[in-house]
């Protein structure tokens, strides 16, 4: 099956419009709340707590024996959610950084997981086979009731989202702040949290323990070069996201079942790239753009400047002076005075030349101009 | 240059002659046995304060003084090792509404993705409480704070955009809407031009003027006979407190920071 056909088929083929489905609405999920992870500068939390899931699944398996993906995604979020809730009794109760704790954590947890699964590997029954792939996801795996899942939670993150919007604003931006106006910054700390854990929980069938951080950055970097304001910036990380999951998803079903996690992060990878360039205010060939232009028009104002100075001493400003003069002056070219004429800044009769009066005003302006702006 | 060196001179004139002794029946903050300590060293020993209504009082004192943690645990965001703190008589949870607080600049992310206005519109957040969005009402306040700053005209920039004097009036706009009654201030001249200390110094005068408290953690110790009417030496423990007329002087500037202290204090 090639692409094409995968995006033909999506719409009648059952078991590729539920796996389609489910990885949008993760990809929009974690694009949400990675948003919120980014601006509160924990990028690093979300590996954290996928690899701290891993050690979840394992013993819910050993335990219960049971591999429908309900039981051991309970096992994923009570070992997510003690691993993070450790995370932050770490950084509040003793002198080590947040990126320290994190660390410690996720190797922690991870080495412990991948003990239990190769220990689950050597077991004689046949039935622990499959477990490996919450390593690196296979979207091919998601039944209708994980969509279902995944679509509930998802509604009732929106809502939250939408109920403390204000109160996440103000944490997100100035936590101390929020504290003095009375708002309890706990609560809407492990509101934030909760949901993340929640979200990345349900993303490691699809996408997996080592990857999955990666569902929840990508899109948030990307959109935030897109955007100043938070709500928008939110909303095109959700589309980002889910994007990225239903093109890696694509990818990764039509060539012979590959690892889905890696390509949805790849597939992710390329909206950063591509943001990061193209970005009209933040991206780099813009800004290398504008430094080229604004470095033409730094020359045109030195020339324009110099006309300023010799006109200033005449009584008619347009007295017509020769063009040698410019000569001494460095950076004058033809091309540039080609270009005051066309700003209709200066008049050339022959090889003289005179400024007109728009050309006096403007050059007179040009050093208040830099003031005012700086105000 | 000239021009701002008379209306500097006009200020403090002005100051002299409008000198009102305020009332020391009414105590807008008061402070017991505060103690604070980070891990193992404390950052504040034992500190009795009382601020009286309606002063305009600096807190000065060295780098690590805990002149901004007094702040903090005034306000509750440090928790205190000992020591009670009463705004009005009653505990700080009882009286958020009427206690205003201005950052220092530097202790928020500014390339965070909002406006200015956006920022300014958080003061309101207090007042609305849990959920409620801010509305029509709130927005008028913001605009209206904007106004009194100066900075109408950049309240739809994106706040990264703005200078880090036009920062420190957003962040002064944001405690005006709040319309407390006592401004908590957490160095709000550091790092801004000549041109903006005065437009901030005058609106906390205006603020004295209609009988709020305003408390600033101040690090020019030139500028508090002229901007100021009471004084809090700190460095550590408290040294001293009371109008700057009486103690702004050489002896507790030694005693503050701890060298023999040459600045000779004009009265």
């Amino acid at each position: 099956m090639n692409l094409q056909e995968y995006f033909s088929l999506v719409f009648s083929d059952y078991t590729l419009r539920t796996i389609t489905l489910g990885t949008a609405i993760l990809g929009a999920v974690t694009g949400m709340l990675g948003s919120f992870a980014v601006l509160r500068k924990q990028s690093l939390l979300g590996d954290a707590i996928s690899h701290a899931a891993l050690p979840g699944i394992a013993l819910a398996f050993l335990i219960t024996g049971a591999k429908d993906s309900n039981t051991l995604l309970i096992g994923a979020l009570v070992s997510g959610l003690l691993g993070t809730f450790w995370i932050r009794g770490i950084i509040s109760k003793t002198h080590l950084k947040s990126d320290t704790a994190l660390g410690l954590i996720l190797s922690l947890f991870f080495g412990f997981g991948m003990l239990l699964l190769t220990f689950i590997q050597k077991q004689p029954n046949a039935n622990q086979a499959g477990l490996d792939k919450y390593l690196f996801g296979q979207a091919a795996t998601l039944v209708e009731s994980d969509v279902w899942l995944m679509a509930i939670i998802t509604g009732i993150c929106v809502l939250v989202m939408l109920l403390f919007w204000k109160e996440f604003k103000l944490l997100l931006f100035d936590a101390d702040y929020t504290k003095t106006l009375g708002f309890n910054t706990k609560f809407i700390d492990i509101l934030i949290t909760t949901f993340i854990v929640l979200a990345i929980v349900l993303g490691l069938q699809t996408v997996g323990v080592v990857l999955m951080s990666a569902m929840l950055l990508a899109p948030a970097a990307a959109a935030r070069q897109w955007t100043n304001s938070l709500s928008k910036m939110v909303l095109l990380a959700a589309i980002f996201g889910a994007f990225s999951g239903v093109f890696g998803t694509a990818i990764s079903a039509s060539q012979d079942n590959l690892s889905t996690g890696p390509v949805i992060v790849l597939v992710a990878s390329v909206f950063v790239i591509f943001s990061f360039i193209f970005s009209p205010s933040r991206g780099l060939l813009f800004r290398q753009i504008r430094f080229i232009k604004n470095r033409s028009d730094l020359q045109l104002q030195k020339t324009l400047s110099f006309m300023y100075h010799i006109a200033e001493t005449h009584e008619n400003i347009s007295h017509p002076h020769t063009i040698k003069i410019l000569n001494n002056f460095q950076g004058f070219t033809r091309k540039s005075l080609q270009k005051l004429v066309d700003k209709n800044y200066v008049t050339i009769d022959g090889t003289m030349w005179s400024l007109t009066k728009e050309g006096f005003e403007t050059a007179a302006n040009l050093y208040n101009q830099n003031i005012k702006k700086d105000e | 240059m000239n021009e701002l060196a008379k209306e500097l001179k006009a200020i403090s004139m002005d100051d002299h002659i409008k000198e009102t002794s305020p009332s020391k029946t009414v105590l807008a903050v008061k402070v017991d046995d505060l103690t604070v300590a980070y891990n193992y060293k404390p950052v504040l020993w034992d500190i009795d304060l009382e601020i009286p209504e309606g002063v305009l009082m600096a807190i000065v004192g060295p780098n690590g003084a805990g002149k901004s943690t007094l702040i903090k645990a005034i306000l509750g965001i440090l928790k205190p090792l000992a020591g009670s703190v009463t705004i009005y008589g009653k505990p700080y949870h009882k009286q958020r509404s009427l206690v205003a607080y201005v950052p220092q600049k530097g202790s928020v992310d500014w390339d965070f993705p909002t406006t200015a206005l956006d920022v300014v519109m958080m003061g309101t957040y207090g007042s609305l409480g849990w959920i409620k969005r801010p509305g029509v009402k709130e927005k008028k306040a913001a605009l209206e704070a904007l106004e009194k700053v100066g900075m109408l005209p950049f309240k739809n920039r994106q706040i990264s955009q703005l200078s880090g004097g036009q920062q420190q009036r957003i962040f002064l706009a944001r405690a005006l809407v709040q319309d407390a009654s006592i401004y908590f201030m957490d160095e709000p001249f550091q790092g801004v031009d000549a041109t903006t200390e005065i437009a901030i110094i005058n609106i906390l005068k205006e603020l004295r003027k209609a009988g709020k408290t305003v408390i600033v953690v101040h690090h020019d110790l030139q500028t508090v006979p002229e901007y100021f009417d009471w004084v809090t030496f700190l460095n550590v423990k408290k040294i001293a407190t009371g109008p700057v007329m009486d103690i702004f002087n050489d002896d507790n500037l030694t005693k503050t920071y701890g060298i023999n202290y040459k600045v000779s204090v004009q009265k």
